[in-house]
């Protein structure tokens, strides 16, 4: 039992125990992670995912801003009863534009990954503004405010600018265009030619029914595009995973 | 000093480090504690071996057994399925008319109905079907686009002005705020209290006659009795969508009305979107 003696060698010495106790789990972590970024089978990739159009991504810092992930998941598991109740299971594809991405374990409302077209935006607005004049038993807070205050759009190109630096592939011209598309996105006037061309399959349309581009408008955006960007008729899903 | 000894087992040797005059028993691990961490080194490297585990070069391990979480899934939501295939095959085979008329389909569409309505239709209708402000009742006679079972089944398969479904039901009021003066509206506002038979100024409402119908008739009826033709509310009932009280009726001439339901075909299966019509058909206003 020669190797046992030398483990008590470890035992008596503190350092010497922390040092390879590291040693260990840095292998045991590697072993872990590392793969995840090389396997083809763990990078899923799936059509019709797009970045964020700007009102949407303004939408998203909104509803990080109001902490709804305290309450809202955005992760539907692949468990029959949560494919019944939400629809199909998220993708991981589905997180590839969100950083940070707002998955979530506490759902004391319900999980919003595929909340998007499920309701009108008029539904949306009068619940977020007063939750319980539509679901009497609601216990969430509400968010009128978001109608009263105009969306500060001064760092929006500098927004776009730092997701395209953690890997969000905004082009020049996405930026350069950024405040055009935020102001098209809810203008239901609008033409929404260049807006689509940039962000396939974004709607145009007025989302709180007020004058003005609100912070209502954004959240609603946001929520109304959450899993719908995925057309999962068409999608197959590899059984291997 | 002549007590006897007690008789006990000789003392294990110590640990052999001593600390203000104590000393530690160097005693073995409990046996039982011993073999369940053996067991569970075992029982780990059969797992690893049965289910996915290792990551190598271009692939992962399967795992004997094959395990994918997406396949349980799949195969947990067709297990349901086909219980359910024959009855379904049969709810999308029936004339929507003679469902009810099927005791085994009444029943089925009544329970899978009213499942499919609290998951998917309660949070704007209400769990109750009573509805909400711009939310209509379901459980009353009044239909803005019809009651029938089949105007029912349309209204779910393509919901109301959506921009997803082509085939969605439309129709647009024009916001009056911008076409009548406020005094006009008045007028108007006030014939609409007084068909309703609510209290109102009888000489605005006299004057509002003839705004109403030029304005409002083509699509409200001369007698304002409504056209689900297009989904225009019967006006001189008691029942209101957004409220009867004059501001909101003056706020519902200026700025109009716009009710979106989504489109339900895509999210729902046929045989669902049967189940739920029938079982909002049966909920006491089905015509």
């Amino acid at each position: 039992m020669g190797i046992l003696q030398k483990h008590k060698v470890l035992e008596k010495n503190a350092t010497l125990l922390l040092i390879f106790s590291l040693l260990v789990v840095t292998i045991g972590g590697i072993v872990e992670i590392a793969p995840l970024f090389y396997l083809q089978n763990t990078i899923e990739k799936v059509s019709g995912m797009r970045p964020y159009s700007p009102l949407e991504l303004t939408g998203r810092d909104i509803y990080i801003r109001e902490g709804c992930y305290v309450c809202h998941s955005q992760m539907i598991r692949p468990m029959r009863d949560e494919v019944e109740r939400y629809g199909h299971y998220s993708l991981a594809a589905e997180s590839m534009y969100d950083h940070p991405f707002q998955w979530g374990s506490k759902r004391t409302g319900p999980d919003l990954a595929r909340v998007g077209g499920r309701y009108s935006d008029q539904w949306h607005v009068e619940h977020l503004a007063d939750p319980q004049s539509v679901v009497p038993e609601s216990v969430m807070p509400k968010y009128g405010f978001l109608l009263d205050r105009p969306v500060d759009t001064q760092d929006l190109q500098a927004k776009l600018a730092v997701h395209r630096e953690v890997g969000v592939p905004y082009t020049d011209d996405d930026i350069k265009n950024a405040l055009a598309d935020f102001s098209a996105q809810a203008d239901p006037d609008a033409d929404p030619t260049d807006l689509q061309t940039r962000y396939p399959k974004a709607q145009n349309r007025n989302f709180d029914g007020r004058p003005g581009i609100s912070e209502m408008d954004a959240l609603v955006a946001y929520l109304q595009v959450l899993g719908t960007m995925v057309d999962f008729s068409t999608f197959e899903p590899d059984q291997t995973r | 000093m002549s007590k006897k000894p007690v008789a006990r087992k000789p003392d294990p040797s110590t640990t052999g480090h001593e600390w203000d005059g104590i000393r530690e028993f160097d005693n073995p691990m409990p046996r039982w504690w011993l073999w369940t961490f053996y067991l569970t080194i075992i029982w780990g490297i059969g797992y690893t071996v049965l289910y996915p585990a290792w990551p190598l070069v271009n692939g992962v391990t399967h795992g004997l057994w094959g395990f994918s979480t997406r396949q349980e899934v799949a195969a947990d939501i067709k297990a349901f399925a086909d219980r359910n295939a024959p009855i379904e095959a049969k709810l999308v085979a029936t004339n929507l008319t003679d469902i009810a008329k099927d005791p085994d389909l009444a029943n089925y569409t009544q329970n899978a109905g009213h499942a499919i309505f609290l998951t998917w239709c309660a949070q704007c209708h209400g769990a109750g079907a009573g509805g909400a402000k711009g939310f209509p009742n379901l459980l009353d006679n009044d239909w803005l686009w019809g009651g029938t079972i089949d105007n029912i089944h349309t209204t779910i398969t393509h919901g109301i002005r959506n921009t997803t479904d082509p085939d969605a039901r439309f129709s647009q009021m024009p916001a009056f705020g911008e076409i009548l003066t406020p005094e006009e509206i008045d007028q108007v506002a006030n014939h609409v209290l007084a068909i309703s038979g609510q209290p109102n100024d009888a000489g605005l409402a006299a004057a509002g006659t003839k705004i109403f119908a030029d304005n409002c008739a083509s699509c409200h009826g001369e007698d304002g009795k409504g056209n689900r033709e297009f989904g225009a509310p019967n006006l001189t009932d008691a029942i209101w969508l957004y409220g009867g009280d004059p501001a909101t009726i003056k706020e519902t001439v200026t700025k109009a009305r716009f009710g979106v339901m989504p489109a339900w075909q895509g999210r729902l299966t046929e045989a669902q979107i049967r189940a739920v019509a029938s079982y909002v058909h049966g909920l006491g206003g089905g015509e």
